[in-house]
């Protein structure tokens, strides 16, 4: 809480009173306000930031609540574009662009969530001391809420309230042959307890939230096991991060179904299908970019065109 | 009834109406830092001015660029190639945080109710190639990288084969390729994403040019009673564009990042005034080299995999989109480099010397037609290639952020950082660049990267 808010309040329904602005400006690092004397050379550099700004919605001055009139307020609050501003704004973005406590609040959440993710992706070094790569890379998974299958041995995976059985704390020396990760919040830090499992044959990543192009590019360890990936529905991931999997030369199963990031699926998948031969990809049927229109085809010139 | 309510609304405080003149486009009449220079460089210094400072809000800072548009800046002509195959340990460091500053680029540069930055980085890696002469010096330079961390593996003649088909190995005797943290990107979206981020924390932009600074003199003795004559600048003057109307700004440090036109910027600032082979006669040997890229198609070309290939000979090529076409250019040598008065592109330098290699190393290149091309002016630096950065030995106040000759985009995150830390610290804390202080010029310390393009 700010020892400032009310007198931030009251002093703002003044109307050209250089205190009030001192402590609003100077709240958000924007002091030159203070340097011009008077009310005009206050407007002068407000009008200045205004004119600087490119017409996207920058939050320099967070408009401070007067009791309904934006007059005063809406200082530096540009027009608001139409792609950041959806219809129905919630009420906690309404008032965090009114109030200093509510913004910190939504920012504090912001900062959770992420952190949230972060924890989850946490290696589990003193598992890995004590009990081995695989074990370690297992529990990791199963923490997370995806499945892991042990060489000759059946599918472990959590229950309903993500419980498993730690049976699998005595396999030190069997290794991880399948994972299946399908909707689990596993990202690029997280990948450092899968890439230890080197005999890993299958993984699967379906849906997973937080695994992008950064992520596929850390695949390579993996070349010489991994047989089967699938990458259906992970919303990050597109065609530059499936270029790196050429490295994957063991790969026979490549499922890159439902990708929303990628710009072209018919001819990304045409070009993965190329780059990796002897694998069968599963992916958009390469008709469906056809239906689009036509491609442009290159003009045929007889030399380099002109810039 | 809008027109009066328009009035009222622009006499109101928050509107911009000022009875007398409207001085809304001139900077303001102070500020703590002046950055010269409003690109990839000059906001990345000031974007870890102000995330760095304690207090928040402590220092004013102030980005001057010319060019709005950005229609000469190195940075967006540029072809946006991240590597860590550097053989000087600072490079490679250098360009290792930078990559982590691009992979966590919005936690960095995020901003409340904007959209999340997609720099559309492609990880496909570089891949250098060696001639037999060179085979020794990469394998030198790949124990560098990989003793500061980068990911790069030694490859033979037969692997390279066996990994790329389309290549012709002839003459090639080894090759490292990068396998993680390295490729390239759309270096537009990292300018406007620190653009934006710096805005929202309060950096002011002017739209102007800087001609001149008025600086003070300070006669001193060094410990060995040499007579050293310090100067510290006090003012900058910004000329606002298409006008003749200036602003002079008081200022307290000047950064110079001006990137192409810093040896310019630098003899205003007096540096290189003086007999020549002293510390005052030593200029900033900063200037415009251009540098021509094309692009064309070739439907049999190399595929998805294809990495940023760079020949022995220097050429080098990418891949672009997804419809088999290329990126790609060439470094001519001091005798043939080109006038760098415009931005004109010489297509018969293609036909000359950048087509011949290319398609002596992928035979597949030989069917190729030019889309297009551009030309762009790299800042480089005619001593060692290599950034300078830090302060002036006697003109105490000026910084320098540029002379990276080429790979300034790659290590900007990393370089503005370092800048800021001896801005607000006074030493380097995180990478120690002192060998790229200004002061190697007189005292001849050449650092020279072997892995320049």
């Amino acid at each position: 809480m700010q020892p400032i808010r009310g007198r931030d309040r009251l002093s703002a329904l003044r109307v050209g009173l250089a205190s009030s602005w001192e402590w609003d400006l100077q709240r958000k690092g924007v002091r030159e306000g203070l340097e011009k004397p008077g009310f005009e050379g206050l407007r002068t550099l407000q009008a200045q930031r205004l004119l600087s700004h490119p017409p996207q919605s920058l939050h320099l001055v967070a408009p401070v609540w007067n009791g309904g009139t934006r007059g005063i307020s809406g200082l530096s609050r540009v027009v608001a574009p139409k792609g950041n501003q959806k219809k129905g704004r919630s009420l906690l973005q309404f008032l965090a662009d009114r109030f200093y406590d509510v913004e910190a609040l939504r920012d504090h959440l912001l900062r959770k969530r992420v952190s949230k993710v972060h924890q989850k992706n946490r290696p589990f070094n003193h598992i890995n001391q004590r009990y081995g790569p695989y074990v370690a890379g297992a529990y990791f998974i199963l923490k997370q809420g995806g499945a892991v299958r042990f060489q000759g041995r059946e599918w472990s995976r959590p229950n309903q309230r993500g419980h498993f059985s730690l049976d699998f704390l005595k396999l030190q020396a069997v290794p991880v042959e399948a994972v299946d990760a399908s909707g689990c919040a596993i990202n690029y830090q997280g990948l450092d307890s899968l890439l230890a499992l080197k005999e890993l044959q299958s993984l699967w990543l379906q849906r997973c939230p937080h695994v992008d192009d950064w992520c596929l590019s850390r695949l390579h360890p993996l070349a010489s096991s991994l047989q089967e990936l699938s990458l259906a529905g992970c919303p990050r991931v597109s065609e530059r991060g499936l270029a790196c999997l050429h490295h994957l030369w063991n790969l026979r199963r490549l499922d890159i179904s439902d990708l929303p990031a990628v710009s072209s699926p018919g001819l990304t998948r045409i070009l993965v299908e190329e780059m990796l031969p002897s694998c069968e990809v599963l992916g958009a049927d390469w008709a469906q970019d056809l239906k689009l229109g036509p491609e442009e085809q290159p003009r045929d010139t007889a030399g380099p065109t002109p810039a | 009834m809008s027109e009066i309510k328009k009035k009222i609304r622009s006499i109101l405080p928050g509107g911009d109406w000022n009875p007398l003149y409207d001085t809304s486009y001139l900077p303001p009449e102070s500020s703590d830092v002046v950055i010269v220079g409003g690109g990839v460089l000059g906001l990345s210094v000031a974007y870890w001015l102000k995330k760095l400072e304690k207090p928040r809000g402590a220092i004013r800072v102030l980005v001057v660029e010319r060019d709005h548009t950005y229609s000469r800046a190195s940075t967006v002509l540029s072809v946006g190639g991240i590597r860590q195959q550097f053989s000087v340990p600072e490079n490679v460091q250098l360009s290792i945080f930078s990559i982590d500053f691009l992979r966590n680029i919005n936690e960095y540069l995020a901003v409340a109710d904007d959209p999340p930055l997609d720099i559309q980085f492609n990880p496909s890696g570089y891949l250098l190639l060696a001639s037999e002469k060179g085979a020794a010096i990469m394998e030198n330079n790949v124990k560098v990288q990989r003793q500061e961390g980068a990911k790069v593996c030694l490859m033979s003649p037969e692997q390279l084969r066996n990994k790329f088909p389309w290549i012709n190995t002839e003459g090639v005797a080894l090759a490292s390729y990068g396998m993680e943290h390295e490729g390239w990107f759309d270096p537009w979206c990292l300018l406007q994403g620190l653009r934006r981020k710096v805005q929202s924390m309060g950096v002011l932009f002017c739209r102007g040019e800087v001609t001149r600074f008025v600086s003070s003199s300070n006669l001193m003795k060094t410990a060995s009673g040499e007579e050293v004559n310090l100067k510290r600048i006090h003012e900058v003057h910004v000329k606002i564009d298409q006008s003749l109307e200036y602003q002079p700004v008081e200022c307290a440090i000047v950064i110079n990042a001006a990137g192409a036109w810093s040896g310019q910027v630098a003899e205003l600032a007096g540096i290189g005034k003086g007999p020549p082979g002293t510390l005052q006669g030593t200029k900033l040997p900063v200037e415009l080299r251009k540098r021509y890229v094309y692009l064309w198609h070739c439907p049999q070309g190399p595929g998805l995999e294809t990495p940023f290939v760079i020949d022995p000979s220097g050429t080098y090529f990418r891949r672009e989109g997804l419809g088999h076409n290329y990126l790609g250019g060439c470094s001519p040598t001091e005798e043939e480099e080109p006038d760098p008065g415009n931005l004109e592109v010489d297509h018969d330098f293609f036909q000359d010397r950048v087509w011949p290699p290319l398609a002596q190393r992928v035979p597949a290149f030989e069917t190729l037609k030019v889309r297009s091309a551009w030309a762009g002016y790299y800042d480089y630096n005619t001593f060692d290639q290599n950034g300078v950065v830090g302060p002036h030995p006697l003109v105490i106040n000026m910084y320098f952020a540029t002379g990276f000759s080429g790979h300034g985009l790659q290590q900007a995150p990393a370089v503005g950082r370092a800048v800021a830390e001896m801005v607000l610290e006074g030493h380097f804390q995180t990478i120690n660049l002192s060998s790229f202080l200004f002061s190697r010029f007189y005292s001849g310390e050449k650092v020279q990267e072997h892995n320049i393009i």
